[in-house]
């Protein structure tokens, strides 16, 4: 008697094939570690993959500096768990100018994440770079590859993509070329969260609610996580009960107002929504409904 | 403000809010326990298959609140559907696209059931599009074929149908859309099915269901209709398109059955004290205590643990990826197949394979290309078509070579032998991709049918008594010593008196001459060039199972050319073959003539000839190099002997 496979099961093989894939191929691959909860998954994936071995690969966090502290805190205890090494990269040219989220705009996410991914990417020679990007976010992302190949300077050309069947990856590419890698593209948002369930894997708190400062701008619920958030005439900071839907930096980050303390409140809450999770992100507001397109072939991951 | 959504599924069956909100827990003990079906949806704009999918993930409740705000605003600026929603505009991803209005990629969309995930790779209809349609098709359990009911079978039904068959897919769903347009009539329908089915016959197709929908008004998606009454007859599938979705069977359960074989992808060793094999199991299944066999190799130990971040596993099934560990230390690396012992794979080096291609250079026929299965990646190169298929009218046409989006039939030879399945029975050792080997694009895909030599039924057999125990047994290293040199340049003379030295000190030899040979093993050969590459290749190939008998082994073949010399080099083991180069000039050769071929060749009584007509290569590198003219044959054989013995003297 054979049994089906679950979802997640099915998925789960799924990743860490492509995980193990890349490493057999690539010569110098690199796992980008946003902190996130799809971080989180990718990560435990490939301590599954390799176990009992610690990924052969070590962890890039381009860092922006603004992200909220909870994230700094559970980078360095994921880096001790995995046994893997850490690298945190910071732009240094973003640095020296002092680019924040509250002055610069659109150029904070240019300078710290597109040109700081890109700088990373080249100053340690990485070939293959793991992201946790699933295909159920964004339209765009909907349509690219697993194994996405990028130009030596970083460009993705959605039009030439290489077709992927079955489960065979082409991760052949000249010197100087890379390939951004997604092996969770298949994964929803639910999927994410039951398997985090599921595997009791660690994420940042900010994902449960709990009263915190905030303050309201723009539409938006913004965390006061520490004090370098710059008060508009007229605002106030007040305590809510709130959590995160997603985490980027905090001045950029929307959260919703909420009172789901474990991860079945969250799935719950998530289920009974209406609003789809990037929403709560600037990011895919830019330049009309290709917002995301545009950043992609930009380098953005 | 209304919004117009026309029947919008007041009440379908799988939409459970009531349980997320009442129980959450029991909710996910669900959903945890759901399966997954990937399917495929063939069809062009105008048959709906935007706007299907569209209603399937709106009355799957996976479109929100913004999305359906932006949809609303994108609905009444480039719509097709008037004031109502354009379901379609949800899953035009790219930006391009939306302007062109057609989908031109392959799109992958996500939605669920209490039963099931689904993941629908949406791809374009048009012909220009087969290999988008080709590459979706390639990882779903499913296909559902759209038509529109005013049209009719038509030419991209029949290529839809073609190329999902071809793709191997098992569960093929014909759907009658737009039945709202031709007033949900039965005979229509009825007609329809009948065309279809006459035309699937024709290709192979065994089976299949059909529906008649209407993803507009959602006729038939997720509760029968009241519109089609006689649709609930026995004589129809009787059933919804979700129910059908949801019960279906997946590929994963059928490979379960199959028996066990896994691709190697990696080899975890972490510490001396671990050695594990990581791979996604393809087919069957494993415990602890099976026994199983590494292919090629045909090394055979037993299956000791299944190793997860979780603890080991009793069973792992088709399907997941897994890290094995064996009860023995045997090789076995990426690109090996692990598989049931009993009933391993095949194994070959030439095959006969459908192929798509998916590249703007054509085909080059013989240009080696990389080709990647399973984790096996090798050089290979493909004959010009047998034939070509025309996707439209499946005849078989004539062809030098593929074009973008062409499928043929073709000879493919791998430059070493690969593991593989027939691709009707296991999709991971049968299908294949081909890679440029400049541009590093994928250019095409490739279905393997079966191999073309008889060699397939012959499973390397791993033996117990290993070449090291021959020759240990004997006391001696083996070796090939390979001589090469001109007709008449003293190699026969040579190689007879280094056979007698060893004989002498006890080493056990054999002398292949090359006359001998072609009395008995090679007399079907002739001189043409081709016969003289097999020649030495059947040479080379005797030698190295002679050297695994321990033996060491003397050639004494004229072997003019250097690739030759270099492909028998490459059969045996590194530091085991020694290249002889007997050194004489022609003039010299030709003035002692032992045999009177060269007067032959001369008066044009000999064609082919070494030295005359045909180039002799002279080795670049040769281990060995005896200068005839300075040396006797007495001397050059006592240098041979010690050089191969081990003792160094220096050349005189």
């Amino acid at each position: 008697m054979t049994r089906t496979l679950t979802h997640l099961e099915r998925l789960e093989a799924e990743s860490i094939h492509i995980i193990r894939e890349v490493v057999a191929e690539a010569d110098k691959p690199v796992m980008l570690y946003s902190v996130g909860k799809d971080s989180a998954v990718m990560l435990h994936l490939a301590r599954k993959a390799f176990y009992p071995a610690p990924p052969p690969f070590p962890l890039l966090h381009v860092d922006t500096t603004w992200k909220f502290r909870a994230m700094y805190e559970l980078r360095q205890q994921m880096a001790e768990i995995s046994g893997m090494e850490l690298l945190v990269y910071q732009n240094p040219e973003a640095k020296e100018k002092g680019i924040n989220p509250f002055d610069h705009g659109s150029l904070h996410t240019d300078m710290w994440k597109t040109e700081g991914l890109k700088q990373a990417l080249d100053l340690y020679g990485f070939d293959a770079a793991f992201g946790g990007a699933r295909r159920d976010e964004e339209k765009s992302r909907a349509k690219e590859r697993i194994f996405s190949f990028r130009t030596a300077s970083h460009g993705w050309d959605p039009k030439n993509q290489r077709p992927e069947l079955w489960n065979l990856y082409n991760a052949r590419k000249a010197k100087g070329e890379s390939i951004r890698v997604f092996p969770i593209s298949n994964w929803t948002e639910l999927d994410v969260w039951q398997y985090i369930h599921l595997n009791d894997i660690p994420i940042v708190p900010l994902y449960f609610a709990a009263p915190r400062p905030t303050v309201e701008r723009d539409g938006m619920l913004l965390m006061v996580d520490d004090d370098r958030f710059p008060l508009k005439p007229g605002e106030e900071v007040r305590t809510r009960s709130i959590r995160f839907r997603t985490l980027g930096c905090y001045p950029l980050t929307g959260a919703v107002e909420s009172t789901a303390a474990t991860l079945p409140e969250v799935i719950q809450e998530t289920l009974l929504t209406t609003t789809s999770e990037r929403q709560g992100r600037a990011i895919d507001k830019d330049a009309g409904g290709a917002g995301m397109e545009v950043k992609k072939q930009q380098g953005y991951f | 403000m209304a919004t117009q959504i026309e029947n919008p599924a007041a009440d379908p069956i799988y939409v459970t809010d009531a349980l997320i909100a009442e129980d959450i827990d029991a909710y996910l003990n669900v959903h945890q326990h759901k399966t997954m079906l990937r399917f495929i949806t063939c069809g062009s704009v105008d048959d709906g298959k935007s706007t299907l999918i569209g209603r399937l993930l709106y009355d799957s409740k996976m479109i929100f609140e913004d999305q359906l705000a932006a949809l609303e605003a994108d609905s009444k600026k480039v719509g097709t559907q008037g004031q109502g929603i354009d379901f379609a505009l949800l899953v035009d991803g790219l930006a391009a696209e939306r302007e062109q209005g057609i989908t031109i990629d392959v799109a992958y969309r996500f939605f669920g059931t209490e039963k099931r995930k689904f993941i629908v790779a949406d791809t374009p209809g048009h012909e220009q599009y087969t290999r988008n349609m080709v590459t979706g098709a390639s990882t779903a359990d499913l296909a559902v074929i759209l038509i529109d009911a005013r049209k009719g079978v038509l030419t991209q039904t029949r290529r839809h149908t073609f190329l999902a068959h071809l793709i191997g897919i098992k569960n093929l769903v014909l759907a009658v859309n737009k039945m709202d347009l031709v007033g949900y009539d039965q005979a229509r329908f009825d007609e329809i099915v009948a065309d279809y089915r006459a035309f699937a016959e024709s290709i192979g197709v065994k089976q299949f269901t059909a529906l008649p929908i209407s993803g507009y008004m959602g006729d038939n998606i997720t509760s029968l209709s009241d519109n089609t009454p006689w649709y609930k007859a026995p004589a129809y599938f009787g059933r919804t398109l979700v129910d059908h979705l949801e019960t279906v069977e997946v590929d994963s359960t059928r490979e379960a059955a199959k028996p066990f074989r896994m691709p190697v992808q990696w080899v975890n060793r972490p510490n001396l004290d671990f050695r594990g094999f990581a791979g996604l199991i393809a087919s069957g299944s494993v415990k602890p205590g099976d026994e199983i066999r590494v292919v090629p190799s045909g090394k055979t130990s037993k299956v000791a643990r299944i190793v997860t971040l979780d603890g080991d596993l009793e069973e792992a099934v088709a399907g997941q990826s897994v890290t094995l560990t064996f009860a023995d230390e045997i090789d076995c690396s990426r690109g090996d197949v692990i598989a049931a012992a009993a009933n391993p794979p095949e194994v070959a080096d030439q095959f006969e394979a459908s192929l798509v291609w998916m590249a703007d250079d054509a085909l080059i026929p013989g240009r080696a290309y990389w080709l990647k299965l399973g984790t096996q990646m090798v050089s290979a190169t493909v004959h010009a078509p047998e034939y070509t298929i025309n996707v439209n009218t499946m005849e078989h046409c004539a062809a030098k070579t593929l074009g973008l989006n062409a499928i043929g039939v073709a000879q493919v030879a791998t430059d070493r032998p690969i593991t593989f399945e027939p691709y009707t029975d296991s999709h991971t050792l049968g299908g294949f991709i081909l890679i440029d080997k400049i541009t590093n694009a994928t250019v095409g895909a490739g279905m393997l049918t079966h191999a073309l030599r008889r060699a397939q039924n012959v499973h390397w057999q791993a033996l117990d008594i290993s070449r090291e125990a021959h020759a240990g047994l004997k006391n001696q290293k083996p070796a090939v010593l390979w001589f090469t040199g001109l007709s008449g340049s003293g190699k026969s003379t040579i190689a007879n008196l280094v056979e007698k030295k060893l004989h002498a000190l006890g080493k056990h030899t054999f002398l292949l001459d090359g006359d001998n040979v072609r009395h008995g093993l090679n007399k079907d050969l002739g001189f043409t060039e081709a016969d003289r590459i097999e020649n030495i290749r059947r040479v080379a190939e005797v030698a190295r199972l002679m050297t695994d008998a321990g033996l060491i082994v003397i050639t004494a073949f004229i072997s003019p050319f250097r690739a030759e010399r270099e492909l028998a080099r490459g059969l045996i083991p590194d530091g085991e073959f020694l290249e002889v180069f007997v050194d004489t000039p022609l003039e010299v050769a030709e003035a002692r003539d032992v045999k009177g071929l060269y007067k032959k060749a001369r008066a044009g009584q000999l064609e082919n000839f070494t030295g005359i007509d045909s180039p002799y290569e002279a080795p670049e590198k040769p281990e060995l190099h005896i200068d005839t003219t300075r040396l006797s044959s007495e001397e050059a054989a006592e240098l041979i002997v010690d050089r191969l013995l081990g003792v160094w003297m220096p050349v005189i």
